[in-house]
């Protein structure tokens, strides 16, 4: 018997212990000067897939000594958004800072995961970013994160293929479903571009096209893919579909850098932040590849929209939330942002978009084209009053299951997009939202 | 069989006995307490790894945490909305499928495979073995990974074959095969573990059984449908009973291939494909808590059937 108390002494001691050692780590409340808090120091972890970030921290600490920051890549995109919501949900592990796109981050503001930047300063950065970014870190008067990159979508491409069929490169929708035509007619093995069935894809598309399916304002949403922009897309869309002119790859894939660099893939619409991409993943099609404006739905046109493009955010559980501060504002503005513009990272600054060294830089992969004052015109001209759900992740990882038979059954595009709505209707409902 | 296996009634009559060797009920009281210190490190690891995440399911699953208005209490109205949640339905009704079609064919090849080795007319009978059960000693992550490249429409085994000869393979990737395409992978991985246990069942009949048939004139057939089947009746329905709750189960293969098939293989494919993305997605922790629940209790309900009908009889011949 004595034994058996022992033992439970012992275990209500290593209890105790642990939770006294959780107690110790918990955040005591820290001043919201991030000045003062570089000049303290500490240790802060960083969560981001961003590669650019790594001179960044590099030199952060050489300029901030007392300053240690660890970087860590936990996932590109979902996945990391996956192993933050566990952090979250577990009350440990999760970094100081984190990189989460414009889509997500209405979603984990709402879950009051990330911390309002308001207090430390963060509303004097008015002005510093483009339109579209700052519009998508701010939520009334709180902002959730500094604008890291942005994406605003042009037309990649592949020169050399639209050459050799005597094609003429594409400047509206029509066009570019004639092109479409006369490419894969004239080789059966070339396709105008790659589509599987990509939400972000499709959302940056009904964008441009004038497309506002998505309306939140607090717990007040609402989802409708019939308004006008919407159906101007899927109409083209679906006969891309129907006439089998998409190539059926996945993006990201081995076989999409395949042909990207062979030139079976002829073109990408795509965020501003794809031209490093291209250059270290289909390294076959150096020189081949040129930027232009975004195909437009009316001649003349001159509108784009935001495809990805990201932020750093703080979390809420931060302990040193003043000094996670410090960094995510070294990194996105001012001698961090330059430094990650020259490493190739499309800048949500105004005054890289608009400095000469980035402007007029040569890129040899594009043939000596000065990509970037097409990219940063195409900033200029992104369309206004998008806005995401405050569940766009979960919306996202529905998209395969619903427009995604579009893809591969009769399944018509318009009735996915009904069906993609519904889920989110369904799901939105579920969590408290007022879905109409 | 009678001689081999004690039955219950000579179980019994052992117990009772050693129970009348105890003598008084005091003593017997300080033997359990001395018993129970025996199996505490099993139960103490048991109750940590086993009982206790299934408690904290079960506990979950009461609640329902929502973005907007933080968690309640919801009794079982999260078990309610799982019997009438379609996608829950139609993942049980895949599964299902797959069990019906994928099982038996899997368990009739490990079956064949393992009598052809027992018979002792395979020439290189251990090399034979060997690259039959080879495919189980490969990971699964790497074994779907290299399936998915073979099937790959573009690029893979299917597409080179498409395009030399001239055929027009249809997308084992495509809504339509790919059920079949993963009931592929899983046969390859899993009929030389079947066999193994088939096989080792096979080895411990005892040789008198056989003479005995030789001396009858049972010709091989007649020896495999009297001798040997009956022999490993008990492994057969293991073996079902493992293939039963593998399917139930069904992970691993489509989360890898998802990738390659993300308009096939939706996040409601299976049940604990469902369960995952409904906790990892939609952070809906409380409902994958109840459909977890559910699927094990269905799971143990089939299986516990499937044994009961299996095992019906064997004790009394």
């Amino acid at each position: 018997m004595r034994t058996k108390y022992s033992w439970l002494a012992v275990l209500s001691a290593v209890v105790l212990a642990t939770t006294a050692c959780s107690q110790a780590e918990t955040p005591s409340p820290s001043g919201s000067d991030p000045d003062a808090a570089l000049a303290k120091g500490g240790k802060i972890l960083v969560w981001s897939w961003e590669p650019t970030l790594k001179k960044v921290v590099t030199a952060f600490e050489a300029k901030y000594p007392n300053v240690d920051v660890e970087l860590v890549n936990a996932g590109t995109g979902g996945k990391q958004y996956t192993a933050l919501q566990n952090a979250i949900t577990a009350n440990s592990g999760a970094p100081d800072v984190a990189h989460v796109e414009y889509y997500a981050l209405p979603q984990f503001a709402l879950a009051k995961s990330l911390a309002d930047l308001t207090p430390f300063g963060a509303g004097k950065l008015d002005g510093t970013f483009t339109p579209g970014p700052w519009n998508g870190v701010r939520q009334g008067s709180a902002i959730f994160g500094l604008p890291m990159d942005s994406g605003p979508m042009a037309l990649f491409y592949n020169d050399e293929v639209f050459k050799k069929h005597n094609v003429k490169v594409p400047t509206t929708w029509d066009e570019y479903l004639d092109a479409a035509r006369k490419l894969h007619t004239a080789d059966p093995n070339v396709y105008i571009t790659n589509d599987t069935g990509d939400a972000g894809f499709t959302t940056s598309m009904i964008w441009q096209a004038g497309g506002r399916p998505y309306k939140a304002d607090g717990t007040n949403v609402s989802i409708d893919f019939s308004d006008a922009g919407t159906k101007k897309f899927v109409e083209t869309w679906q006969k891309l579909i129907d006439e089998k002119l998409l190539a059926p790859i996945p993006s990201w894939s081995d076989g999409w850098n395949k042909g990207l660099g062979e030139g079976t893939i002829a073109t990408l619409t795509i965020g501003a932040w794809m031209p490093a991409n291209l250059e270290s993943g289909a390294k076959a099609g150096a020189g081949k590849w040129r930027v232009t404006d975004m195909p437009q739905w009316t001649t003349g046109g001159k509108v784009s929209a935001e495809n990805g493009g990201s932020s750093l955010a703080v979390m809420d559980k931060s302990a040193n939330k003043a000094l996670a501060y410090a960094f995510v504002r070294y990194a996105t503005t001012g001698e961090g942002a330059t430094s990650r513009a020259a490493e190739g990272a499309f800048p949500a600054t105004l005054a890289d978009l608009n400095s000469p060294a980035f402007v007029d830089k040569e890129f040899t992969y594009f043939g000596g084209q000065k990509v970037n004052q097409v990219l940063a015109q195409a900033a200029k001209n992104v369309a206004t009053g998008w806005s995401y759900l405050p569940f766009q992740v979960y919306a996202n990882d529905k998209f395969n299951d619903t427009v995604g038979k579009a893809y591969v059954s009769p399944t018509r595009l318009a009735d996915g997009l009904a069906a993609w709505q519904a889920e989110c209707k369904t799901y939105g409902t579920a969590q408290g939202f007022t879905v109409k | 069989m009678t001689r081999m296996v004690p039955t219950i009634g000579a179980r019994k009559r052992r117990a009772t006995a050693a129970r009348q060797h105890l003598g008084s009920p005091r003593r017997s009281n300080r033997r359990s307490w001395v018993g129970l210190g025996f199996v505490a490190p099993f139960l103490s690891v048991f109750a940590l790894v086993f009982v206790a995440p299934i408690a904290y399911s079960g506990y979950l699953s009461l609640y329902r945490t929502r973005l907007i208005g933080g968690t309640t209490f919801v009794g079982v109205q999260n078990y309610a909305d799982v019997f009438g949640d379609t996608h829950f339905w139609s993942a049980l009704a895949r599964v299902a499928l797959f069990l019906l079609v994928q099982v038996p064919i899997m368990l009739v090849l490990a079956l064949a495979v393992a009598l052809a080795v027992d018979s002792g007319r395979l020439y290189g009978a251990g090399v034979f073995r060997l690259s039959i059960f080879l495919p189980y000693a490969v990971p699964a992550v790497v074994a779907v990974l290299m399936w998915g490249f073979l099937y790959g429409p573009q690029f893979g085994l299917v597409a080179g074959l498409n395009r030399t000869y001239g055929w027009s393979i249809p997308n084992p990737l495509g809504p339509d095969l790919v059920l079949a395409s993963i009931g592929n992978v899983v046969t390859w991985s899993y009929v030389g573990y079947n066999m193994l246990i088939f096989f080792s069942a096979l080895r411990v009949v005892p040789l008198a059984l056989y003479e005995a048939a030789a001396v009858d004139g049972a010709s091989p057939w007649r020896v495999i449908w009297h001798v040997k089947l009956p022999a490993i009746r008990g492994s057969l329905v293991i073996a079902t009973i493992f293939s039963i709750i593998g399917s139930f189960q069904l992970f691993n293969e489509p989360a890898i291939l998802r990738p390659l098939a993300m308009n096939a293989i939706t996040t409601d494919y299976t049940p604990n494909l469902y369960a995952y993305f409904l906790s990892f997605s939609g952070q809906q922790y409380n409902y994958a808590a109840t459909v977890a629940i559910v699927m094990g209790a269905f799971t143990m309900v089939i299986a516990y059937l499937v044994q009961l009908r299996g095992m019906r009889g064997m004790g009394d011949r």
